[in-house]
């Protein structure tokens, strides 16, 4: 019951996610196994960029710059695999996304300047920074790399990308959520001043959510990489799309409330409607605008459900 | 040890906090000025103070949210680096305030977690509280108020606290859990603990306390035992010898006028704190409000204000039932609500004209073009009966308080007025806008208006107002005579000692 009623919004999401891909399977009966590999890798770094932000989100703040996080951090792989072996680089990689993460907590939290403006800002500083690593598209991703998120793994139909991003979310995101941080985290999104009183370093615990922010973000750009084999200095269209995502997914901007699973599967629906308006020939202009009114749709019937659930007590 | 003993070396046993000399300003206002509080071993001592005397800030201080200027916080004879409310916890001093800090969007047991609370202690102590039943998994967002000021408290009982602090914990709180929650603070200090205890509530601090800490215009100023009859003792030193804020100009409280009042209320209710009002106003009658912070007048005036939606009782105009879905309508009605907070009623970036002129075309009929000469011409004339001065009028926020404060009532002056609601128009201003500011009330009167007018300052109501109500618990427990409005008689019935005593 209780686990139900906690986690229904993600419950709603995966039965809605359910019917889309049966949707798509009426609307292209050979949809199949390369139809869900090609998905799920296509949706890799909206995914990480969508975890990024939720955890920002949830601590109570927003981050503009993922995307050009990401830019950063595939160019930067992508140098470094010239030189170097694959997983020195990633390595690199991984501590320079979670250290642009944390300067972006640490102004914040230092300057008290809004998180939005400070991160507005830091989003022009790591473009720029992503374009004197690399000024043109180049660099080599290393090609295990590239392998990792191909095929199917264990049973024919399960794709690789879905389980390694699984994996990866998993390793970072379940060890912290239950640990002092984790909780730090929830309680300074829900009340900072009830956090504060009830002794957490919210400062702290802020600048520590934007650094998990940039290591996702990290992942996202590795995972751009292996995408397309090259670094890309020019930053995606992952910044909105994350947004989109994480409020679809049941995180409250504001704070204290969502997680990351629900996020990370509102990225597949979003992806997954995308791909059906396409398979269905719908103008490619029109497929934007029925994306943003699901999204204000879902978002609207899910409050509507939680007042009226709450107010019979 | 090392360097220097405290100089009260008998006491060190035995002084569990000592906070001496404490200051704190807050740019140019001084909230604090020579702040002490001793607490001993066993001791349950009541801080108190009038509205504005600077308790909150103490509590702040002492708790660790702000630093002091000056001034030193000891923990058991230890320096007390209060630098946060973690550190203050570390080192032994634990608050509980009116409002919960419990994180709502987190279940019990997570709340605990936070603070590294043992869940079995926090049991005991929940149970003794009246509260066994309690579930661990029960959101916080989902629970009523008295329960989460319960889980507050035994939370912090459950760290084993030096010293507890209770803010206005009972507040609103039912008898029985009031009860409960006195008896453990007692227990506390029979265990060898100490406990302060602020409260607005005379009987329970002559129930609980041993000793009460007096504070007034931000310094100690007293120290006495509780005992029989201390009341009236309190009462004045929370008063003092105040300020002369200029005389009642010669014309004295009018007779009560007769007709049909303006506005009546009656049994009026609305959540959370106001329970049952009653009053009439009439046209040319100046009607203050007396009542400590949180007693519901707040509730009160915004319903009268559109603001907030009523749970019971009525509002008549004239004669005619009203009821208020916007501001707007409140507005149209002529009431008119002038805000204590100044920051909720101006532009602050927009010029004094059009934070003035903003009630001629906040309506959606009157969008279009503006009609500025008209706009102008009572805009002047507003400008003109207030003596505001105009050297900044680019930007209101440039204005000095007193000035913002005469801008937010002149709104109202252009627009011509019926009813005014003014809630605690001179908070925060100085004396000279002050005595500005009576006047003009009382002229507002002579031409017909009718003014509820809530102050926080007891001695403005025999310069100011006819009668006054007075708000205790939720409830009208009284209206006085503007001529038997002495001090004391409306500190005492704020305080609820009026009469029966919570018989009410």
């Amino acid at each position: 019951m209780s686990f139900v009623r906690r986690n229904a919004w993600t419950l709603g999401l995966v039965a809605l996610m359910v019917v889309l891909l049966g949707v798509t399977r009426l609307i292209q009966p050979n949809f199949g196994v390369s139809g869900l590999e090609s998905l799920a890798r296509a949706a890799l770094p909206f995914a990480f960029a969508t975890a990024a932000m939720a955890v920002v989100v949830i601590v109570g703040g927003i981050d503009l710059s993922v995307a050009s996080m990401m830019a950063v951090c595939s160019v930067t792989a992508a140098v470094l695999m010239q030189t170097m072996g694959g997983v020195p680089a990633i390595l690199i990689t991984l501590a320079v996304g979670t250290l642009m993460g944390l300067i972006n907590g640490v102004l914040i939290v230092l300057t008290r300047v809004p998180d939005i403006v400070v991160t507005l800002a830091m989003l022009f500083v790591w473009e720029g920074t992503a374009l004197l690593i690399l000024n043109s598209p180049g660099g080599i991703a290393a090609p295990f790399l590239r392998e990792a998120i191909a095929g199917s793994v264990l049973i024919h139909g399960l794709p690789k990308a879905l389980i390694l991003m699984a994996i990866i979310v998993a390793v970072i995101w379940v060890p912290l959520k239950r640990s002092k941080l984790g909780l730090a985290i929830y309680a300074t999104g829900s009340d900072e001043n009830a956090a504060f009183r009830s002794g957490v370093a919210v400062g702290r615990t802020k600048a520590a959510a934007y650094a998990v922010c940039g290591l996702f973000s990290a992942f996202g750009g590795l995972s751009l990489l292996a995408l397309t084999g090259i670094g890309e200095p020019v930053p995606g269209p992952y910044l909105l799309a994350a947004v989109a995502a994480v409020v679809l997914g049941g995180a409250v901007l504001g704070g204290g409330i969502g997680g990351l699973l629900g996020p990370i599967i509102a990225v597949f629906i979003l992806r997954i409607i995308r791909t059906i308006l396409t398979l269905a020939a719908v103008d490619p202009n029109v497929t934007t605008i029925v994306e943003g009114t699901i999204m204000v749709g879902v978002v609207m019937f899910g409050a509507f459900l939680m007042m009226r659930g709450r107010s019979p007590s | 040890m090392t360097s220097q003993t405290d100089p009260m070396s008998s006491g060190v046993t035995d002084t569990l906090l000592d906070a001496q000399n404490v200051a704190k300003s807050f740019g140019a206002v001084r909230a604090l000025t020579d702040a002490s509080l001793t607490v001993r071993r066993g001791e349950v001592v009541a801080l108190m103070g009038a509205n504005g005397a600077g308790k909150s800030t103490f509590v702040k201080i002492l708790t660790g949210a702000i630093r002091p200027d000056k001034g030193r916080v000891t923990i058991r004879g230890a320096e007390a680096r209060v630098g946060s409310p973690a550190e203050a916890r570390r080192s032994g001093l634990v608050p509980v305030y009116q409002e919960p800090s419990l994180i709502p969007d987190l279940d019990i047991s997570d709340n605990l977690r936070l603070g590294d609370t043992n869940a079995d202690t926090f049991r005991h102590w929940a149970a003794e509280l009246g509260h066994p039943e309690l579930r661990l998994d029960a959101m916080i967002r989902d629970l009523p108020l008295a329960t989460l000021r319960i889980i507050d408290l035994a939370r912090a009982l459950a760290s084993t606290p030096d010293v507890l602090l209770l803010d206005e914990l009972t507040a609103a709180l039912p008898t029985d859990l009031v009860e409960r929650v006195l008896r453990v603070a007692r227990q506390q200090a029979e265990d060898g603990r100490g406990v302060i205890y602020i409260s607005h509530r005379f009987a329970e601090i002559a129930a609980l306390c041993d000793r009460a800490t007096v504070l007034r215009d931000g310094r100690s100023v007293g120290d006495v035992d509780i005992a029989p009859g201390i009341e009236d003792r309190v009462v004045e030193m929370m008063l003092g010898a105040r300020i002369d804020l200029g005389q009642r100009a010669a014309e004295t409280a009018r007779p009560k006028p007769g007709g049909a009042p303006r506005l009546r209320v009656q049994n009026l209710a609305a959540a959370p704190k106001l329970i049952d009002a009653s009053f009439d106003l009439h046209p040319g009658e100046v009607l203050g409000v007396v009542a400590l912070e949180g007693q519901g007048q707040d509730e009160l005036f915004e319903v009268l204000a559109g603001m907030r939606k009523p749970a019971g009782g009525t509002v008549e105009i004239d004669g005619a039932p009203a009821l208020f879905r916007h501001p707007a309508d409140a507005i149209a009605a002529g009431l008119k609500f002038v805000p204590g907070n100044r920051a909720e009623a101006l532009f602050r970036e927009r010029s004094v004209r059009e934070n003035i002129a903003m009630p001629f075309s906040a309506r959606a009929r009157a969008w279009g073009p503006l009609r500025l000469r008209h706009e102008k011409a009572r805009v002047a004339e507003a400008v003109e009966r207030l003596q505001i001065d105009t050297r900044a009028q680019g930007e209101v926020q440039r204005l000095s308080g007193g000035n913002q404060q005469k801008v937010t009532i002149g709104r109202w002056l252009a627009h011509g007025v019926e009813t005014l609601l003014l809630f605690d128009p001179t908070r925060g201003i100085d004396v000279r806008t002050k005595r500005q500011i009576y006047p003009l009330v009382r002229e507002l009167a002579g031409q017909g208006a009718a003014v509820l007018y809530y102050t926080s300052e007891l001695a403005e109501v025999p310069l100011a107002c006819d009668r006054a109500v007075v708000i205790f618990n939720g409830c009208v427990v009284d209206i006085v005579e503007a001529v038997d409005a002495t001090e004391e008689r409306l500190m005492r019935a704020a305080y609820g000692l009026t009469s029966a005593e919570g018989a009410a």
